[in-house]
């Protein structure tokens, strides 16, 4: 019988870990995501995982170590955040180059300067051109969901690329709540033993990995990347049917929330998600027509569903704990991707709000749809917009 | 009539067309410490083939892994320039787990090594994987061009450590990686040079013999940075020992005050100058124009023999 816990998201991630059995750990200290190596060293010292936990001295080693061990054939799983990805970063692109299926959970925090350590996406979204797989978890339930899932879907053959699973920094990685602890059996059955075709370093049959690609070989190698993280598409739809199969609980690429009959909806991604819900909940019983979309998957970008989703509504407010200078948020960018050859398409705004753990509040919202309103009924004026933002101290 | 035994094993890792320069040293240093891991690894787990090699970004991977060739007839994984010892410790962890017996070699060059990959090291050696750590020293950034490394001795030209009417060349001295690493009391650190082939395969049979981490960084000459004909590699090398500009050493469990020495004269006097050393290389050209630099350079040679315990005299 599956187990109910009150835990933190970074208890639950450690969780996932332990459940999903990798047979090789590197991690090192950040805040706020401290909490997984510690709890996963804690498993490993009283026998309760049997892996081997390596106490790197940097996060790049401890990626590198991964790679190490990943390219070696066994299961393989870390934890970040912030700078100690930014530290990682080099190494991103050649876990993915090499297709060694790595699971990372992150505690997604702000990037530095000025340091700070609260929550938004800054460091996971910098990190979406590695070719890493990319989710983002609303509640710990789906922190501990989504590593498990992201296990499976990296090491599906028809995808070998790695994985990062990002839940917010203390908004989840320090706040309790209830997670159901699926049975050990039925984590065995779903994933089963992670064996190697591709990587292995073996004496009995030796093969060189990691060799240098000329202009004649890197292009192809580069686009088997992005073959790998195209078939992702599918594969990620069958793990999220088998997942429901298995523990019960139903996983979208985006999910989506009241949006029939939506003028506008408001599309964010991660523990947001849970606030923009309730939020719409509150403006439906005020008769005003808006829905909540929830961003599960962001590499490979939901490019059809959100196709679909455009079609629903004639706004599309983004909201986003994330900036791209000289543009606006990576959602907004994305989203024009997937939109820019549509006949029909909705006002894409763009909101860029929550950055460094700023609270998001319902007042913010009250102002993102007004703007939206404001656009419908007037016309798009600006496209981009900080909300939030205390310009009596700038 | 009975057959001599070869002094060092038959069995080869590092095949033949491989893409380095006629005369490399760095590409003898893989052909031996390959040859003398597997010899100890028969040694040891009964199987000469149970090692694998973690090797960081610089001139001997660039030679040795173009896609779809490999040069090597061992497991071998290239990951960055920083790290080849981060991955060790992955690959030892990994092994560990999967119950396979053997050793992993890291392999950097000095760049790879002295420089950007010194932390890695530091920390493979700290948390006393089972791995040989193995330095090939060329004493410059040879893989991009000649530039200078912490570990480029003084007064040697480079392509950013230029002679110039305000630069005697590199002007500061070598770093002494070896009891940087030997400070980690490790089981075992040694210093080699290709001069002295059978020393070096020694070493690196007893670097990998013992349980737990070692390093052994060896002297190979690069005949494009050092300017050197390619026939000659093998004697600079062997100068380098003589002249007691490059000392052979073994330091065992981080012993300081029991450190062993090879090929050192029982009067403490080396009888061969530096300048014969010098000579033979074009990076060290100018310094024959300004003796005063040879003359630094034999005071910190003499420097170095102090810290590690000998009083000498250099010729």
């Amino acid at each position: 019988m599956p187990m109910r816990k009150v835990m933190k998201g970074n208890e639950a991630a450690a969780w996932a870990a332990k459940l999903a059995k990798p047979k090789v750990i590197a991690a090192f200290p950040i805040t706020p995501s401290t909490l997984v190596p510690e709890k996963i060293s804690e498993f490993v010292a009283d026998g309760e995982l049997d892996a081997e936990f390596i106490k790197v001295e940097s996060e790049h080693s401890a990626i590198s170590a991964c790679v190490g061990a990943s390219a070696a054939g066994v299961r393989t799983f870390t934890a970040t955040a912030s700078q100690g990805l930014a530290l990682m970063h080099e190494i991103l692109f050649i876990a993915a180059g090499m297709r060694l299926p790595i699971v990372m959970a992150i505690g997604n925090r702000a990037l530095s300067a000025p340091i700070n350590i609260w929550n938004d996406w800054q460091d996971t979204i910098s990190e979406r051109d590695t070719g890493w797989l990319q989710f983002y978890a609303e509640n710990n339930q789906e922190a501990l969901d989504l590593i498990l899932a992201a296990f499976k879907v990296a090491e599906d053959e028809r995808v070998l690329l790695p994985a990062m699973v990002g839940f917010d920094a203390f908004i989840l990685t320090h706040t309790v709540e209830p997670v159901e602890i699926p049975d050990q059996e039925v984590v065995d059955e779903f994933l089963g033993e992670y064996v190697p075709k591709h990587a292995y370093l073996d004496p009995e049959r030796p093969i060189t990995q990691g060799a240098l690609g000329f202009p004649a070989h890197y292009m192809e190698a580069r686009y088997t990347v992005w073959e790998a993280m195209e078939n992702a598409r599918e594969v990620i739809k069958e793990v999220f049917e088998e997942f429901e199969k298995k523990f019960g609980r139903k996983y979208h690429i985006i999910e989506e929330y009241r949006t029939d009959d939506a003028e506008i909806i408001l599309v964010t991604m991660g523990s947001l998600a849970g606030t923009v819900k309730e939020f719409v909940d509150k403006k439906r019983e005020e008769g005003v027509k808006i829905g909540a979309a929830k961003i599960t998957v962001y590499r490979p970008f939901p490019i059809e569903e959100i196709k679909a989703l455009a079609k629903k509504a004639k706004v599309l407010a983004l909201l986003e704990k994330n900036i791209s200078f000289g543009i606006g948020g990576a959602v907004y960018t994305d989203v024009g991707r997937a939109l820019i050859n549509e006949k029909e398409k909705p006002i894409v705004l763009d909101f860029i709000l929550g950055l460094g753990g700023r609270d998001v509040t319902f007042e913010n919202l009250e102002e993102v749809v007004e703007i939206a309103r404001k656009a419908m009924d007037e016309g798009v004026k600006e496209e981009v917009y900080w909300i939030g933002l205390r310009k009596e101290i700038l | 009539m009975a057959v001599r035994k070869p002094p060092i094993t038959t069995r080869e890792y590092w095949a033949p067309g491989h893409a380095a320069c006629a005369g490399c040293g760095p590409a003898i240093v893989m052909k031996l410490a390959t040859k003398a891991f597997s010899e100890a690894m028969e040694a040891k787990y009964g199987d000469p083939n149970a090692f694998a090699i973690a090797h960081a970004t610089g001139c001997m991977e660039v030679v040795s892994g173009v896609f779809p060739y490999t040069a090597w007839k061992a497991p071998w994984v290239h990951v960055a320039f920083e790290n080849a010892a981060a991955v060790a410790s992955g690959v030892e962890a990994a092994w560990k787990k999967l119950g396979r017996k053997g050793k992993i070699l890291a392999i950097g060059g000095d760049g790879g090594t002295a420089d950007i990959g010194m932390q890695a090291l530091s920390g493979m050696l700290e948390r006393r994987h089972n791995a040989v750590y193995l330095m090939y020293d060329n004493e410059a950034y040879m893989n991009t061009g000649i530039q200078r490394s912490s570990s480029t001795p003084y007064g040697a030209w480079t392509t950013t450590s230029p002679p110039g009417k305000y630069s005697i060349g590199e002007d500061k001295p070598k770093k002494i990686v070896a009891l940087i690493a030997a400070a980690h009391q490790v089981p075992y650190v040694a210093t080699a040079s290709i001069g002295d082939p059978l020393d070096f395969y020694r070493k690196m049979k007893k670097a990998a013999s013992v349980d737990g981490p070692a390093f052994v960084q060896v002297l190979a000459p690069c005949v494009p940075g050092w300017r050197t004909p390619p026939e000659k590699t093998i004697e600079i090398a062997k100068l380098a020992i003589e002249t007691g500009i490059w000392p052979l050493f073994e330091i065992e469990n981080g012993d300081f005050h029991n450190i062993k020495f090879q090929r050192f004269p029982k009067d403490g006097k080396f009888k061969k100058p530096i300048e014969e050393y010098l000579k033979l290389q074009g990076r060290f050209k100018h310094l024959f124009k300004r003796p005063e630099a040879i003359e630094e350079l034999k005071n910190q040679t003499k420097e170095l023999w102090r810290i590690l315990g000998k009083e000498v005299e250099l010729p």
